[in-house]
């Protein structure tokens, strides 16, 4: 993958700054940024130096002090937004014990109301405006699962195997062929769509990306390793019913199976994540780590609120009612 | 390195070893895990290979791809869960 496009002041002196030599001294302040998807797609980049690189800058960036810098200045903004908006979402939990947790998050992301685009595919959605969705999630499901790899070194033995026995089955259980990011690559292909890496980042939408980020952000940040959970847990708990739609949606244009695959695939996988997110990794590390408890809610919400506002951003575009 | 730190809050590192994981784990208004290979015969006398490392297993007779679980358990009101 090379570079994507500039969307603005920033990520234009940012870019131009990475196709340099490393150790070239970069004085860009973060607040140059134009607007919220100058900052995103700027952001996206600094860290998919520590995914897969691109082939237009060195890999040594990637632990450039100066670039680190501008990095956490856009990290700031991301953060105090994402609290922000959190600080209206608390949960309302009538007590703390570690027993209820489980239940407590399940109820949490259950009573969380959003716009469903699983249900248009399902039963309104277009072809075109599958195609343009397959594109824009293509951004996440070409390195699912891998932000939340990042937490593994972090975590005490019992949540640490446990995610580890998530994360082997969304890598394939060892088999390359049943790699979920393979699925989805598997599936592009057989929809006639680009599959390599970042194949559409250039128009991805700024929501899209701001969702990429903010899993990329929990999952780098070791003081942030229980939202990073958190984000997990809703995310598992938030896809069997939805993956369902969307394999039914798919069948009903006339996808082919592979594509419809891939969303089978995650009904039954999901339902299984949930439990293990939940119960054998979240409760198990907050019971070790208490004044963790609301971490894991702040990363429940910063999955359902990105979700929800990239739902909203597609379905608006396409003039449907969320 | 001290088993407890000198400020007497419980060193994460030092706790006991960990249960041995169970097998079989009923999740409360859930589907049962199951870890490791099986094979499900069902109501029909049907049998399911397990096809991953740990499977969900429906205890709420609604989902669609029974004898998984897929989820449908959620859209029940709570008194219908297992
Ligand atoms: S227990 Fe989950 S669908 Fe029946």
């Amino acid at each position: 993958m090379r570079l994507p496009k500039a969307r603005g002041t920033l990520s234009e002196q940012l870019f131009t700054a990475l196709r340099e030599e490393p150790g070239t001294p970069v004085t860009i302040d973060a607040a140059v940024a134009d607007d919220a998807e100058d900052r995103a797609i700027a952001l996206w980049a600094s860290y998919e130096l520590h995914y897969r690189g691109f082939e237009d800058v060195d890999d040594r960036w990637e632990w450039s002090p100066d670039l680190l810098r501008v990095r956490a200045g856009l990290e700031e903004v991301l953060e105090a937004d994402l609290r922000e908006r959190y600080a209206a979402h608390r949960p309302d939990r009538t007590s703390d014990r570690v027993e209820d947790l489980a239940k407590d998050l399940f109820d949490y992301v259950a009573a969380h109301d959003g716009p469903s685009m699983a249900r248009h595919v399902q039963t309104d959605a277009t072809e075109a405006q599958v195609m343009e969705l397959l594109r824009q999630k293509s951004v996440y499901h070409l390195k699912e699962a891998d932000p939340s790899a990042w937490v593994v070194p972090r975590l005490p033995t019992g949540p640490k195997a446990a995610l580890m026995e998530l994360q082997f089955d969304e890598y394939g259980d060892g088999n390359p062929a049943r790699l979920h990011q393979h699925l989805f690559e598997r599936g592009l292909e057989a929809a006639g769509l680009r599959s390599e890496y970042g194949a559409y980042v250039d128009e991805a939408a700024t929501t899209v990306l701001e969702a990429n980020n903010v899993q990329s952000f929990l999952g780098l940040h070791r003081r942030l390793r229980a939202a990073s959970l958190g984000h997990l847990a809703a995310f598992e708990a938030t896809s069997s019913i939805p993956s369902r739609r969307m394999a039914q949606g798919l069948e009903r244009l006339g996808f082919p199976d592979e594509i419809v695959e891939y969303y089978r695939e995650h009904v039954e996988a999901d339902a299984v994540h949930e439990q293990l997110a939940v119960r054998d990794i979240c409760v198990p590390l907050v019971e070790l780590e208490p004044h963790l408890a609301d971490d894991v809610f702040l990363g429940a919400f910063a999955c359902l609120d990105t979700e929800d506002r990239q739902a909203r951003d597609l379905l608006a575009r396409w003039g449907v009612a969320a | 390195m001290s088993a407890q730190p000198a400020d007497g809050t419980p060193d994460v590192a030092a706790r006991p070893v960990v249960e041995e994981r169970p097998t079989i784990v009923m999740c409360p208004e859930g589907p049962m895990l199951l870890r490791g290979d099986a094979v499900i015969e069902d109501a029909e006398g049907n049998r399911h290979r397990t096809t991953r490392p740990v499977s969900a297993v429906c205890r709420c007779n609604k989902s669609a791809t029974k004898p998984w679980c897929d989820g449908t358990h959620k859209l029940l009101p709570k008194k219908l869960r297992p």
